[in-house]
């Protein structure tokens, strides 16, 4: 090994440590990557002893971002392949537990999934309720199987607004970074 | 009619379809990897049960969890049950929830408000 890698992967652990990450992930996201995943999360929020409510959130909200990036996200560097690909970064501060994604989308998507996301941070739970109705019954199952109603679900569930940004890779490509906290069991309700 | 029953597995729940014994019950949780496959056997056998339903029909489901997309399919599922109501027929969804998950306890109350069927929404102890 040399210096450099070695130094590298010391500052990569520090640095996981100091921002209390507990899961990193950049690759596919598929079905039995959900499910490792949800699963490994949850055992760590039982040994926190979180109740069983606050688990569930987390579980949704990691559920529904990731069957995003596997069902919608681009692959620049990889072809024909099935499921997309992304970051997943799962994280706690003292009041909340964080699901962050990261995957590519192509540029002209930016302005649809902007729209999308700001229009469900502009609802409060009952107008959330709403929404999510109106497209349960009215949207269609996507031939990707997406039903629209994802980013809804995030928001519902969490009981927070999503926090996103779009990073410039190329004209034609855009990193896109999603990220959304759920309240711990001393502080839920106080948001 | 033949009997459906389906094994849970940790993404897809217990479905049993049983018209001679009156049990329709889907109990679990749902996220399949794929909906359409896991769902579309389940519509068809409605879409043959309808034909010639029970004069009473109570579908129990008591799901833990459901992802969006089986969300979506669910909702196809009740929408076929309507006819069954526009038949003139007795039907009735009872919508299970542990008393600590709020979230399904409205997702309950989020379809009956879409949906043209009777519900009846029960409350069970949380097991920890």
């Amino acid at each position: 090994m040399s210096n450099n890698f070695i130094d590298f992967v010391f500052k990569f652990f520090t640095n996981l440590r100091d921002n209390n990450i507990s899961l990193v992930y950049d690759g596919e996201i598929n079905h039995n990557v959900i499910r490792a995943f949800t699963d490994l999360t949850n055992n760590e929020l039982e040994l926190k002893e979180e109740p069983n409510h606050i688990k569930k959130k987390v579980f949704n909200v990691m559920v529904e971002s990731l069957q995003n990036i596997s069902k919608h996200a681009e692959c620049i560097d990889y072809d024909n392949q099935k499921y997309g690909r992304g970051i997943l970064l799962i994280s706690e501060s003292d009041t909340s537990y964080n699901v962050t994604t990261g995957n590519v989308i192509k540029s002209d998507s930016i302005k649809r999934i902007s729209e999308n996301i700001d229009i469900i941070n502009s609802k409060n739970k009952e107008e959330l309720r709403e929404l999510f109705k109106t497209r349960l019954s009215t949207g269609r199952l996507s031939e990707k199987g997406g039903a629209g109603l994802g980013f809804i679900d995030i928001a519902k569930k969490s009981g927070n607004k999503l926090e996103y940004h779009f990073e410039k890779i190329s004209e034609a490509y855009y990193f896109f970074i999603l990220n959304s906290q759920i309240a711990k069991k001393s502080n839920y309700g106080k948001n | 009619m033949e009997k459906i029953n389906i094994k849970e597995t940790d993404t897809t729940p217990i479905v049993v379809l049983d018209k001679e014994n009156g049990i329709f019950k889907f109990e679990g949780k749902t996220l399949p990897e794929n909906v359409s496959v896991f769902y579309q056997p389940i519509i068809d056998w409605f879409t043959e049960y309808i034909k010639d339903p029970n004069p009473e029909t109570v579908i129990d489901l008591k799901l833990e969890y459901i992802n969006t997309a089986s969300s979506k399919a669910l909702f196809s599922l009740f929408l076929k049950l309507e006819e069954i109501a526009k038949k003139g027929l007795d039907i009735k969804i009872k919508w299970y929830y542990a008393d600590d998950d709020e979230d399904m306890k409205d997702v309950g109350e989020e379809y009956e408000d879409v949906i043209k069927i009777p519900f009846e929404h029960i409350e069970f102890e949380a097991e920890d």
